[in-house]
C-alpha cells in the first residue's frame, strides 16, 4: 500500500533548467492524487509501481499534453500515467503539464489555451463503466493538433473496452496510437522484452512489458542463461543455458514452456540469431575448433558452416532483409565487426575505429548498426549509420554497457549496464537524447532482448 | 471518414459513433492477453547433481590452468597439472574430461565465451600432445559466466582467466 502505484518517481533530473523539471514536479503530485483516489476506491497494486530515471534530455521533442482522463479515478488502476511514461521514454515527446484537470473526450479542448502552454498536441480522454455490464470500462480518446484551425485539429481517436486487468496493455496501445498518429512510425510500447535476472544464486529468464513492468519468469535455473533472442513471430525464445555444464542452445515456446535443444554439439554452442523469416538460425559452434558461425534449421536439422576463419567468429545478427549476417571476429587481431552474405562468401569489415568493437545489432529498418565499443577501458554503446558510416558513442560516460537490442521501430535501443555493482537495463533514443532506466523488480538484470511487434 | 490504423489485437470493430468521424470503436478481446501467457519452467541441475565446475574438486589433478590477460598460452607453472591429467587419461582410456575455459568479466558475454573456448582448446591441445585421445576430451567454455572471484581487481580477474578439469 505504501508503493506509489502507477506513478513516475523521478530521481536524477536534468542539470539544465528544462521546463520538464517543473512539469515533472507537478506531475508527481498529480500522480500522487490519482493514487490516493485509487487507494480510496480500491487496493493499490504494488506490482504496478514503476520508476523512471531521466538521465539526459533531448532536443526537438514534440510538446504534448496527456491529461488525467475524465473519471480516471474510477478505474482500479490508473492508465494515463503509463501513457505519459511511454511517450516520454521514447525520446520523441516532451510532456506539458496542465495540472489535475481532465480534458473530456466529449468536448473540443480550448486549443488556444493549450497552444499558449507551449503544446503542439493534446489528448482528450474519458473513462466510463461499460454499458454491457461485464465489469469493463470504456475509454474514449481523441488527439488534437492544437496548432491547426479548430475544424482540422481533431486528428483521430478511438474507443477501447478495457477489462480492469488489462490496463497496462490498453495504456501501451493508446501510447502506440498517439506515437503512430503523430510520427507516422509504428509505436512499440505494447511489446515485450526478455532478460536474465540473477536472484541470489539462481538465474531467471524473465519476460516483461516494454517498460520493464509485469515481469514473468519463463525459465528458472541454478546455472547461467545468456543470449536470449526472440523468434520473429514473438512466440519463442532461443537462448544459451549452462544447465548441463556446458553452453547449449535451446528454443523455448513461451506459451507452453516447451523447450527443445537446438544445438548441442561437442564443444560450446552459443549466440543464436533468428533469420527474419524464422526458418533457421545462425549459431556459434566449436565442434570444428574455434568459435565459428553456422546456420541451422529452427528444428535443429541441417547444420551448415558459414565462416571458416582461423580466429573467433561470433555474435551473429541478421540484417532485416535476410541478406547479411553481421558478426564479431578477431581475424585482424582484436575484435571488430564484419558482415558476410547469409549464404556464405567473403567477409567485409565494417568497423575500423577503436581496437575493440563487439555485439553488432542492425536496426529493424536496416539503416543503422548498434554495437559496443571499448573506449579507454570503458565499454560504451555506439551507433553507426550504415550509409554514411558515421559513428556516434551514445553513452560517452558509461563504463559497462553491453547487449544492445533495437526496438522494433528502430527508434530506441535497450541495453544492459551497471549501477552500483548490479546489472540494470536502460533505453536510449537513437539520437542519444533521452535515456531512461527501466525499473525492474529484480535487482540484478542483464542480457535484454526487445521482442517484435505483435502481429 | 478518416482511416485509422487499428492495433491488431483490437479486433472487434463496433459501430463508429455517428457524430464523430474521427472516433472508431474497437474492443479488446477478453482473452487478448492469451498471447502474453508465459508457462514457467524450472530446470534441475545436471543428472549427477554436480554443479558447474568452478568449485575445485578434491582430486589433485583437478587444479586449474591460469592464463595472462588476452592470452591463450599455457604458462610453465601449469605443466604439473597438465601432466598429471594427461597421465591419468592415458592410463584410464575410459575416463573422460570436460575442460571448461573461463575469462574475466570484461567484454561481451559471447565474445568472452569464444575467448574461454580458446583457452579450453589450448589445454586440450596440450593433453593431446601428451598422448590423450580426442574422444576422451571435450573442450567447452563458460566465458565470464562462472567467475571464481567477484571483485573488480586484477588479482581477481587473474583467478577467473583459467581452464578447469571436470571429470564425468
Amino acid at each position: 500500500m505504501l508503493t506509489i502505484a502507477n506513478s513516475h518517481t523521478y530521481h536524477a533530473m536534468t542539470k539544465t533548467s528544462h521546463p520538464l523539471s517543473v512539469n515533472t514536479f507537478r506531475g508527481f503530485f498529480r500522480a500522487l492524487c490519482a493514487v490516493l483516489l485509487g487507494c480510496l476506491a480500491l487496493n493499490a497494486h504494488a506490482e504496478d509501481s514503476v520508476t523512471i530515471d531521466i538521465i539526459g534530455t533531448g532536443a526537438d521533442r514534440i510538446p504534448i499534453i496527456i491529461p488525467v482522463f475524465e473519471n480516471e479515478s474510477s478505474l482500479p488502476h490508473p492508465v494515463s500515467d503509463i501513457v505519459r511514461a511511454d511517450l516520454e521514454r521514447s525520446g520523441a515527446f516532451q510532456l506539458v503539464d496542465i495540472g489535475p484537470l481532465p480534458l473530456p473526450e466529449s468536448r473540443t479542448p480550448d486549443l488556444a489555451a493549450m497552444k499558449a502552454r507551449g503544446a503542439h498536441m493534446a489528448l482528450a480522454a474519458s473513462v466510463r463503466p461499460s454499458s454491457d455490464g461485464g465489469g469493463r470500462y470504456e475509454i474514449r480518446f481523441r488527439l488534437f493538433d492544437v496548432q491547426k484551425p479548430e475544424r482540422e485539429a481533431d486528428i483521430g481517436g478511438m474507443m477501447l473496452f478495457m477489462p480492469p486487468a488489462q490496463h497496462r496493455l490498453i495504456a501501451h496501445r493508446i501510447a502506440d496510437f498517439i506515437y503512430e498518429k503523430i510520427l507516422h512510425i509504428p509505436g512499440c510500447f505494447a511489446t515485450r522484452i526478455a532478460y536474465v535476472a540473477k536472484i541470489g544464486a539462481r538465474y531467471e529468464l524473465q519476460i516483461a512489458d516494454s517498460d520493464g513492468v509485469n515481469a514473468q519468469p519463463a525459465l528458472r535455473s541454478a546455472e547461467p542463461i545468456i543470449s536470449p533472442v526472440w523468434s520473429p513471430d514473438g512466440q519463442r525464445l532461443a537462448y544459451v543455458s549452462f544447465e548441463a555444464r556446458k553452453p547449449i542452445v535451446y528454443v523455448h515456446v513461451l506459451a507452453t514452456g516447451q523447450r527443445q535443444v537446438l544445438a548441442n554439439f561437442k564443444g560450446s554452442n552459443s549466440a543464436p540469431a533468428w533469420a527474419p523469416d524464422g526458418s533457421r538460425l545462425a549459431v556459434v559452434l566449436t565442434k570444428d575448433g574455434l568459435s565459428q558461425l553456422y546456420t541451422i534449421n529452427a528444428n535443429g536439422s541441417g547444420v551448415r558452416r558459414l565462416t571458416a576463419s582461423s580466429g573467433i567468429d561470433t555474435e551473429p545478427a541478421w540484417s532485416p532483409d535476410g541478406q547479411w549476417i553481421y558478426f564479431t571476429s578477431d581475424r585482424s587481431g582484436g575484435p571488430q565487426i564484419y558482415r558476410i552474405a547469409a549464404n556464405g562468401g567473403n567477409a567485409e569489415r565494417i568497423t575500423f575505429e577503436g581496437a575493440y568493437n563487439v555485439t553488432p545489432r542492425p536496426s529493424p529498418d536496416g539503416k543503422k548498426l548498434t554495437f559496443i565499443t571499448r573506449n579507454e577501458g570503458r565499454f560504451q554503446l555506439a551507433i553507426l549509420d550504415l550509409a554514411s558510416r558515421q559513428r556516434i558513442i551514445l553513452n560517452p560516460e558509461a563504463a559497462r554497457d553491453e547487449s544492445p537490442s533495437f526496438a522494433p521501430n528502430s527508434n530506441m535501443i535497450l541495453y544492459a549496464t551497471e549501477n552500483g555493482g548490479k546489472g540494470v537495463l536502460e533505453t536510449v533514443s537513437v539520437d542519444g537524447g533521452v535515456k531512461q532506466r527501466l525499473s525492474i523488480q529484480a535487482a540484478d538484470v542483464r542480457e535484454p532482448a526487445w521482442g517484435p511487434l505483435l502481429k | 471518414m478518416k482511416k485509422l490504423l487499428l492495433p491488431t489485437l483490437l479486433t472487434t470493430v463496433l459501430a463508429a459513433c455517428g457524430s464523430d468521424p474521427a472516433t472508431t470503436a474497437t474492443q479488446v478481446k477478453d482473452n487478448a492477453d492469451d498471447s502474453n501467457k508465459i508457462q514457467s519452467v524450472t530446470v534441475q541441475p545436471d543428472k549427477d547433481g554436480r554443479r558447474l565446475s568452478s568449485e575445485l574438486n578434491d582430486l589433485s589433478r583437478q587444479g586449474s590452468v591460469y592464463f595472462d590477460y588476452d592470452s591463450f598460452v599455457i604458462r610453465a607453472e601449469a605443466r604439473p597439472v597438465i601432466n598429471s591429467n594427461a597421465r591419468y587419461l592415458s592410463q584410464n582410456r575410459n575416463a573422460k574430461v570436460l575442460i571448461q575455459g573461463n575469462t574475466d568479466e570484461r567484454g561481451s558475454h559471447e565474445y568472452n565465451l569464444a575467448l574461454g573456448q580458446k583457452r579450453a582448446n589450448a589445454v586440450r591441445q596440450a593433453l593431446k600432445l601428451l598422448g590423450v585421445r580426442d574422444e576422451q576430451v571435450e573442450a567447452v567454455s563458460l566465458g565470464k559466466e562462472k567467475p571464481r572471484c567477484f571483485e573488480v581487481s586484477e588479482s581477481c580477474y587473474a583467478q577467473n582467466r583459467r581452464g578447469d578439469f571436470n571429470y564425468q
